[in-house]
């Protein structure tokens, strides 16, 4: 699993690439963390489970950045391990995180939601999987 | 963005010509410089807006246009009901009725250079910022719906603020046809304890002074003169906004093929307003109007108290309230004949001009207070409606200096203590709780806002009033 952030002239977008169509998502799932803070230094105590269903890949990516962003905001953590499952444009997930802490975490900013600007998710010719959107902070 | 693509109109105005499934033109305000420098993407985000059902006159952008995700940011379009216009969830955005107020303080920046570290000491103690930051307020199902639905009006009855505040904010404070029946659970569950928070990112409370004045008969009527301390708050809707945005936009995009809208890109999700989905969207996003307004009258009053500790005695009136992600109904001339339009204002700014109906009467004669943020170190703006500005733009004006550069380079080019220590020795005191945050909001990251303003001016949709100077800034 691989991510990374990418820029946006307003916002941000976030990017993850894998073997799996799973791991792209994790990836994207840990550009989403660095996005506020260096996932390196947020701990895995807190477990949250998630669940989500979509019409198509590309929605389905939307729906797991937003139900992320949906612990993270009435929670108060941050997330940084992804255990995710996809079958059939449905995807079960175990993620691990800790609370907020702003002296250790310097959270950078909030995000809004996950948008369907840069929406991508694909198989590359070399048998990668990319899933990449623009988030709103 | 490449101009041979472009019609000029006037020295500030430019069209981009009917081409593909656009419906009506694209009008662009800008000065040369400013359009030249836009990203391309905006002429294609301003041409997909073109091409939305029900479209009335144009896809407008404003001089601070700049990439967004499918309306552009700065982006302005009015669609009528009655020829099957739509509501765009994408139009409006996540963070609904972001907006600014500023409020006067009776003060001179001479007054308060001493007490300066101790104001923004006391202010940052006092207002919840930045992430994870929560509000002293808890609302339970009865008193969410009760907020949802009164805005301002309701926080003033629960205690922040007085009935004068209600009368300088766009529709008096409390926007109708609110309806948190509309708005999902997760959405208030996201609100729960973020009343009275400011957020982060952009989001900040700036203490300024009057620095220069452009227009004098309208720095009177808003109360302003050279020297003068003000406070602007800069914050929306919060957690619930975000959460409406998030919950339409998804259900606008998989419900448009069925309402027969092919969409040229998805983040443009919208409905028919003449639909269910369209009816239930605006009564959620007149809800999230109503929490941004009630959380910045919140905000006001923490902000008044943190004030009186360092200033016993001190009476802080509002000079103004503007929301910039919104869709409202309004009455529009066009072509001659009064229509009923539903305006989407992504990143844009209300700017009435004199005489408007909806002005206070103190302000009648000199046009509607168009509040323009600035980016710590640099200059923010009051500006003025321009006198005609309905003919244009339906009656809108930009609303800041937009990004120049993206987070990332931001922060690669600067550390948040070195930006934080260079603002100091100009005099700029600032109180944050993340430095990264301040190192991805540096003032070089933004665009000049006096080239911005300078353009709405010379357009005719606003004009200069006063420029503020920053002296303290709480960023989230």
């Amino acid at each position: 699993m691989n991510w990374e952030t990418f820029p946006h002239e307003a916002d941000v977008g976030v990017r993850g690439t894998g073997d799996t169509l799973a791991e792209a998502f994790a990836g994207a799932a840990t550009a989403l963390t660095a996005v506020i803070c260096d996932p390196a230094k947020v701990g895995a105590g807190e477990t949250a489970r998630i669940e989500c269903a979509a019409p198509d890949d590309e929605l389905l990516l939307v729906d797991w950045l937003n139900a992320l962003i949906y612990e993270m905001a009435t929670r108060h953590l941050l997330f940084s391990r992804f255990n995710v499952a996809i079958s059939g444009h449905r995807l079960s997930a175990t993620v691990r995180g800790e609370p907020v802490d702003v002296e250790r975490h310097q959270p950078a900013a909030e995000i809004k939601g996950a948008t369907f600007c840069e929406l991508v998710v694909r198989q590359e010719p070399d048998g990668r999987w990319l899933a990449q959107c623009v988030v709103d902070v | 963005m490449d101009l041979k693509k472009l019609k000029q109109r006037g020295e500030y105005e430019w069209e981009l010509p009917l081409a593909g499934r656009m419906r009506v033109p694209g009008i662009i305000y800008a000065s040369r410089e400013l359009v030249a420098a836009m990203d391309e993407k905006v002429a294609e985000q301003v041409a997909n807006v073109a091409a939305l059902p029900g479209i009335v006159a144009a896809s407008y952008a404003m001089p601070d246009a700049h990439w967004g995700y499918g309306f552009p940011i700065g982006g302005v379009a009015a669609f009528d009901a009655a020829e099957g216009g739509v509501v765009s969830a994408g139009g409006v955005g996540f963070d609904i009725s972001c907006g600014v107020r500023t409020l006067l303080t009776g003060l001179q920046a001479d007054d308060i250079e001493s007490a300066k570290p101790r104001l923004a000491d006391v202010l940052f103690a006092r207002i919840p910022a930045g992430v994870g930051s929560t509000g002293a307020l808890r609302l339970d199902a009865r008193g969410m719906d009760a907020m949802l639905k009164g805005g301002a009006r309701w926080a003033v009855q629960e205690g922040y603020g007085s009935a004068a505040d209600l009368e300088r904010i766009e529709e008096r404070g409390c926007v109708a046809g609110a309806d948190p029946g509309a708005v999902s659970a997760q959405a208030k569950k996201r609100q729960r304890d973020e009343m009275g928070t400011l957020g982060s990112g952009n989001h900040y409370l700036e203490v300024q002074a009057v620095a220069e004045i452009f227009d004098a008969a309208a720095a009177r009527a808003y109360g302003l003169a050279v020297g003068d301390v003000v406070v602007s708050i800069h914050c929306g809707s919060r957690g619930l906004g975000h959460q409406i945005g998030t919950d339409y936009l998804r259900e606008m995009v998989v419900a448009a093929p069925a309402a027969g809208i092919a969409l040229p890109d998805r983040e443009l999700a919208c409905a028919p307003l003449q639909s269910a989905l369209g009816q239930r969207y605006l009564g959620a996003m007149r809800a999230g109007i109503n929490c941004a307004l009630a959380n910045r009258q919140i905000l006001t009053h923490l902000a008044r108290a943190a004030f009186v500790e360092v200033f016993p005695g001190i009476r802080m009136p509002l000079l103004y309230d503007v929301s910039h992600n919104t869709c409202k109904e309004e009455t529009h001339p066009v072509d001659g004949q009064k229509r009923r339009l539903f305006v989407h204002r992504k990143g844009a700014t209300r700017a009435f001009g004199p005489g408007h109906a909806e002005l206070p009467a103190e302000y009648a004669r000199v046009g509607q207070p168009v509040l323009i943020g600035g980016s710590m170190g640099t200059a923010s703006w009051v500006l003025a409606g321009s006198a005609g500005i309905e003919e244009r733009a339906f009656g809108s004006a930009c609303h800041g200096a937009g990004r120049a550069m993206s987070r990332h380079e931001a922060t690669r080019r600067w550390h948040g203590r070195s930006v934080v220590d260079d603002l100091a020795a100009r005099g700029i005191l600032i109180r944050s709780p993340s430095l990264r945050g301040v190192a991805e909001e540096a003032p070089f990251a933004y665009k000049d806002v006096g080239a911005v303003v300078a353009s709405s001016d010379h357009a005719g949709l606003a004009r200069r009033v006063a420029r503020l100077a920053p002296l303290v800034c709480v960023k989230g």
